[in-house]
């Protein structure tokens, strides 16, 4: 029996003239990821930014734990425990490892104990904590995205293409702190454009398609039926 | 007088005009860096600020050195004020849009002129010097006043600088700088953000210019040199950069008492400007500055 954290109903975004989500609905529970699956320009990105509040929604509804999102200006929806890794990773580049990890802590006033914790998931990081988050490798900084976002103890943690460019042994390492995560009871909503590397992770999967989920199975299912993702994916 | 001495009181006039400078170009620097505005009305907050500090100054009788400091506290803070309110009745709707805040800044600009010659009037006005002492050189006198300006002015920017860098205000400010986006991401109510350093740039073209109106009289157009020296510091020194700023205000400065004193003041301009030239052909991003990402 799944109790769900986060949901999104029925929600609609543009840009400008061009509506990038039409009537996108999902459901997240509690401890599960759920990776959303889909072709470029599917809306997955803005799916994510739109429940950030840094898109905004032109209607529809965002709930997390029934308190609604959307009607929140962007700033005030991190506070209430969603953490956004964004494509690209987004650090503040020209600050240090320890600043942009102090930035994650203020978003909701936590302090050293939750630093300790999110170093020891990444200690690489207590390595380099004066060095120039720009100047890190670029696994390296995949992991100071992830610190970030796990500074602030999200309930939902958002994160968009974690693994792109990425070598496998970085690939893990993000792999292994998503499942860390659940374990802890965080929901992840995950975006990924290859399916092998969410399979491992994923409780379920969302196909996206021309910014509407067109279906939304348990990962056992796809396993059975790979062909699926062909379909909604185009290459698999 | 020798050429020694000559110069030595060229140089000391050209480091009080680049203490001067420094904090006002700092100020223009400062909302271009974090906002992306180009603020063309930076020099009215100077003038502002040097004519409520006449304004201050006055309501107080007796020791000058009690007005100036009554001006010196409650000129910024005002001109502040008046920087939060027109950011958000203009800048804020506008949606800090780089083109639109031009246009808007240049308006702002004839408001505020316009109303200082409706409310203050034509007149240039000074404002006593907290403190009239001389130090006795070897050669001639010097107003310990001028010095003093200098003193204030780097006690200012050591001031800044730590809040840029040391506290968690500055770390807030540098992130919104950096990723407007993803700051709001995490928490950072960018616009309040934005609020705070617009009004804290007016603050300090107006603490500028209070230190300045005992040597150098308040009027309504008072504003137009400080604009444009401010622009050719900020360019040289690269937009955004804390250190270009300081250094460039510096040179320009001295460049300009040196050869103001021993040229003429037009020749200095003009080299001031055939430098910014210069800057802009051969090293655009300024001389510290870093390129826009």
């Amino acid at each position: 029996m799944m109790t769900e954290l986060l949901k999104v109903e029925g929600l609609t975004a543009s840009y400008g003239s061009v509506q990038v989500l039409r009537d996108i609905s999902l459901e997240l529970g509690r401890s599960e990821v759920l990776c959303l699956l889909g072709r470029n320009g599917a809306g997955k990105t803005t799916l994510l930014k739109t429940i950030m509040g840094l898109v905004r929604a032109t209607s529809g509804s965002v709930a997390l734990e029934g308190a609604e999102l959307t009607k929140l200006p962007a700033h005030e929806v991190p506070r209430h425990g969603v953490a956004y890794v964004p494509q690209g990773r987004r650090l503040f580049a020209e600050l240090s490892v320890a600043e942009n990890i102090e930035i994650g802590l203020m978003t909701r006033g936590k302090g050293g104990e939750t630093r300790d914790a999110v170093l020891d998931l990444f200690p690489v990081l207590r390595e380099r904590l004066n060095q120039r988050s720009g100047t890190l490798s670029g696994g390296e900084q995949q992991m100071l995205a992830m610190a970030r976002a796990l500074a602030i103890e999200p309930k939902v943690l958002l994160l968009d293409e974690p693994t792109e460019g990425l070598m496998p042994s970085a690939i893990a390492r993000i792999r292994e702190t998503v499942a860390a995560m659940r374990e802890r009871g965080v929901s992840t909503l995950l975006v990924e454009q290859r399916v092998d590397a969410v399979l491992p992770v994923a409780d379920r999967v969302a196909f996206i398609e021309n910014g509407r989920s067109v279906k939304t199975i348990g990962v056992a299912e796809l396993r059975e039926d790979p062909a699926m993702v062909r379909r909604y994916v185009g290459v698999g | 007088m020798a050429f020694g001495p000559h110069l030595l009181l060229a140089v000391l006039e050209g480091l009080v005009s680049s203490a001067v400078l420094a904090l006002t170009a700092l100020g223009l620097s400062l909302v271009f860096g974090v906002m992306r505005i180009v603020n063309v009305a930076h020099g009215e907050f100077f003038m502002l600020g040097a004519v409520f500090a006449w304004w201050f100054s006055t309501m107080v009788a007796g020791d000058p050195a009690l007005g100036f400091l009554l001006a010196l506290v409650l000129a910024p803070l005002v001109v502040g004020a008046i920087a939060l309110v027109a950011e958000r009745l203009v800048l804020r709707r506008l949606n800090y849009d780089p083109e639109a805040t031009i246009v808007a800044t240049i308006g702002m600009l004839y408001i505020f002129e316009q109303l200082a010659l409706m409310f203050y009037g034509p007149e240039a006005r000074a404002v006593p010097a907290p403190f009239d002492f001389r130090i006795t050189l070897p050669w001639f006198g010097y107003s310990a006043y001028k010095l003093a300006i200098i003193a204030a002015s780097i006690l200012v920017m050591l001031a800044t600088w730590f809040v840029l860098t040391r506290t968690r205000i500055g770390l807030v400010m540098r992130a919104t700088q950096y990723d407007r986006e993803t700051a709001q991401a995490f928490g950072i109510p960018v616009d309040r953000v934005y609020a705070g350093v617009f009004a804290l740039g007016a603050m300090l073209a107006a603490i500028a210019a209070v230190l300045i109106v005992p040597i150098q009289q308040a009027h309504y157009l008072m504003g137009t040199d400080p604009l444009l020296l401010s622009f050719i510091v900020v360019i040289i020194g690269g937009l955004g950069s804390l250190r270009g700023t300081v250094v460039a205000a510096v040179l320009i400065g001295l460049s300009d008492g040196i050869i103001a004193v021993f040229f003429s003041p037009t020749l200095a301009k003009m080299l001031a400007t055939l430098f910014v030239a210069l800057v802009l052909v051969f090293r655009p991003q300024g001389l510290f500055g870093t390129t826009a990402r």
